[in-house]
C-alpha cells in the first residue's frame, strides 16, 4: 500500500524524532533552553491540556483562534468574491477601483495590526478586521481574474438566449470563474491564519497566538512548540476542509480533477 | 464583459472618481468628527507627518532611516532564503532521494504560519538583527524552494535524455541544463518570496524589534498617533511596491536577453 515514497518518508520522520531524542535527551547537545526535549514537551502538552496556560486550556484557546479565523475568512470571501465578479463583470467599477486598490495593495496585511488595535482595542473586533484585510484581498483579485477568463462564447451564448442578468451571475459567471475564485480562496485562508498569528502575538488576551506570546516571555520552550504544532495542525485542517469543499463545488470540472 | 473596453480616457476618469470618493469618504469622516480625529487623521494630516517624519526622528530614528534598518534585515533574510532554497530545490528536482527525504518534512512545517517561529527565532538569534532575519527566512523560503523544484522538475524530457545518452556528469547536467532551464520559474518564484519576506519583516518588526517600520509603528500605537501608524503604512507600502516593480523589471529584462539568446 506505502510506496517507496511513503516508506521513505516514513523513515525520514522517524530519523528526525530520533535525531530529536539523541540531541536533546541522550547527549544534551541541545539544552532545554533552546529546544525543548520530547519529555519536556510532552509536559507542556499536558501542563496546556489539564490546567491549562495562558488563562485557559489549550482547547479553549484554539477554539478560540479557529473561530475568529472563521468569522474573519467569511467576511471577506462574502465582501470580496461579490465585488470580484462585479469588476470582472463591469469595466467602469474595474476601473473606478482598480487605483484604490493600487494603492492599498502594497502594504502588507500584517501592517495594518497597529491601525486596528488602535481603533478597535485588543479584543476580538481588532483581529477579525486585520484578518478581513489580508483576506479580502486575494479573493477579489482571483475572483476579477476568474471572471475575465470566462470564455467570451459562453457568455454571448447565454445572453442570447436571453438569460437574465441575475441568472447569469448565479448560473454562468460565478460558476465559471469558480476554478480561480477557490485558488483565491486557498490564498485567503492562509493569509488569515498568519495575520491571527501574528495579531495575537502583537496583543491578544486569548488565542494560539497568545500562548505563543507568553511562552516567549516566560522562555518556556515547551511550551512554544506546543503552540506551534497546534498552529500547524489548526492551519492544516482547515486547508483539508477547504479542499473537500472545493473536490465538491467543482465536480463538475474536469481539469480539476487528479 | 458587458460592454466594450473603455477608452484611456474613460479609465481615467472612472478611475480619478474612483480615488476621490475614496479620499472624500475618508476625508468627511475625520474632518467632520464623525470619527475622532485622534484615530482618523485626515489624508493631509498623514502627508503632513510623513514629510515631517522624514527628518524629525520618532522612536529614535527618522523614517528613512528606519527605513534602511528594517531593508538591511529584509536583504540579508531573502538572500539567505534564495541561496539555500534555490539550490536545494534544484537538487531535490534532480535527485528523487533527496526530494522523498525532503518533501515530508517540508509538508509538515508548510502549514506552520511563518510568524509563529517568533517565538524561537527571539529565543536563539535574539531580538535585534538575527531573530528578524529568521522569520523573513521562514517567510521568503518555501517560494525559493518549490519554484526552483518545479523549474528543475518539469524541464523538456528529451534535454535531459540527450544529455545523459552523451555522457554528461551529473554536475554537469545540473549546472548546464537544469539550472537555466528552470532560471524562469525560479525568478518567478524569488519575485513571490521577495512579496513574502517584507511581509514576514513587518510582522517580526511589530513583535520583537527595537528599530525599524514595524517598531516605530508599535511606538506610535502606543502614544495613540494614528497619522505616524499610516505614515508608516504608507512608507511600507511604497517600498514594498518599488521591490516589486525592480523585480518585475530584472525579470522581463532576463526574459529578453534569453530571447535574444535563443
Amino acid at each position: 500500500m506505502i510506496g517507496r515514497r511513503g516508506w521513505i518518508g516514513l523513515g525520514t520522520v522517524m530519523a528526525l524524532l530520533a535525531l530529536w531524542f539523541l540531541l536533546t535527551t541522550l547527549t544534551g547537545l541541545v539544552t532545554g533552553a533552546r529546544f525543548p526535549s520530547p519529555a519536556e514537551f510532552w509536559l507542556s502538552l499536558t501542563q496546556i491540556s489539564g490546567r491549562g496556560y495562558a488563562g485557559g486550556q489549550l482547547f479553549s484557546h484554539a477554539l478560540h483562534s479557529l473561530k475568529l479565523v472563521i468569522m474573519g475568512f467569511t467576511v471577506a470571501i462574502a465582501t470580496g468574491v461579490p465585488l470580484g465578479l462585479w469588476m470582472g463583470w463591469n469595466r467602469k467599477v474595474e476601473a473606478a477601483i482598480n487605483p484604490v486598490f493600487l494603492v492599498i495593495r502594497p502594504i502588507p496585511p500584517l501592517a495594518w495590526i497597529p491601525l486596528a488595535i488602535l481603533w478597535l482595542g485588543l479584543g476580538d473586533a481588532a483581529k477579525i478586521m486585520v484578518i478581513w484585510f489580508s483576506a479580502f484581498v486575494p479573493s477579489v483579485i482571483n475572483t476579477f481574474a476568474g471572471v475575465r477568463n470566462i470564455d467570451r462564447p459562453m457568455i454571448e451564448a447565454a445572453s442570447m438566449l436571453g438569460t437574465p442578468r441575475w441568472r447569469m451571475v448565479t448560473e454562468v459567471i460565478a460558476p465559471a470563474a469558480s476554478p480561480l475564485i477557490f485558488t483565491g480562496l486557498r490564498l485567503s485562508l492562509q493569509a488569515s491564519w498568519t495575520t491571527l498569528v501574528a495579531a495575537e502575538l502583537v496583543g491578544a488576551l486569548v488565542g494560539v497566538g497568545f500562548v505563543l506570546n507568553m511562552a516567549q516571555q516566560d522562555i518556556y520552550p515547551g511550551m512554544i512548540l506546543v503552540g506551534m504544532v497546534t498552529v500547524g495542525i489548526l492551519g492544516w485542517a482547515t486547508t483539508l476542509v477547504l479542499s473537500a469543499a472545493e473536490r465538491r463545488a467543482l465536480a463538475w470540472n474536469i481539469a480539476a480533477r487528479d | 464583459m458587458n460592454s466594450a473596453p473603455l477608452t484611456f480616457r474613460e479609465t481615467i476618469a472612472w478611475g480619478i472618481l474612483g480615488v476621490v470618493v475614496f479620499l472624500g469618504i475618508w476625508t468627511l469622516l475625520s474632518a467632520f468628527g464623525i470619527v475622532p480625529r485622534q484615530f482618523l487623521p485626515t489624508p493631509l494630516d498623514v502627508a503632513t507627518r510623513f514629510v515631517t517624519l522624514l527628518t524629525s526622528p520618532f522612536a529614535g530614528a527618522t523614517l528613512p532611516q528606519h527605513l534602511a534598518s528594517s531593508f538591511q534585515r529584509y536583504a540579508y533574510g531573502v538572500l539567505l532564503a534564495a541561496i539555500i532554497g534555490v539550490p536545494l530545490g534544484l537538487l531535490m528536482g534532480w535527485f528523487r532521494l533527496l526530494d522523498d527525504i525532503v518533501t515530508p518534512i517540508f509538508d509538515g512545517l508548510r502549514f506552520i504560519a511563518p510568524i509563529a517561529w517568533v517565538p524561537f527565532a527571539a529565543l536563539w538569534f535574539g531580538t535585534g538583527i538575527g531573530g528578524p532575519i529568521m522569520i523573513i527566512f521562514a517567510g521568503a523560503f518555501p517560494p525559493c524552494l518549490i519554484n526552483a523544484y518545479r523549474g528543475a522538475r518539469f524541464v523538456e524530457p528529451r534535454l535531459i535524455e540527450a544529455a545523459r545518452m552523451l555522457g554528461t556528469s551529473n554536475t554537469r547536467t545540473i549546472m548546464e541544463i537544469l539550472l537555466p532551464a528552470a532560471v524562469p520559474s525560479i525568478v518567478a518564484g524569488l519575485r513571490v518570496s521577495a512579496g513574502l519576506g517584507w511581509q514576514s519583516l513587518v510582522g517580526a518588526e511589530l513583535i520583537v524589534a527595537a528599530a525599524g517600520v514595524g517598531f516605530m509603528m508599535v511606538q506610535a500605537q502606543g502614544n495613540v498617533q494614528t497619522a505616524t501608524v499610516m505614515t508608516g503604512m504608507v512608507a511600507i507600502g511604497i517600498v514594498g511596491m518599488l521591490i516589486d516593480i525592480l523585480l518585475r523589471q530584472g525579470e522581463s529584462w532576463l526574459r529578453r536577453r534569453r530571447g535574444l539568446e535563443a
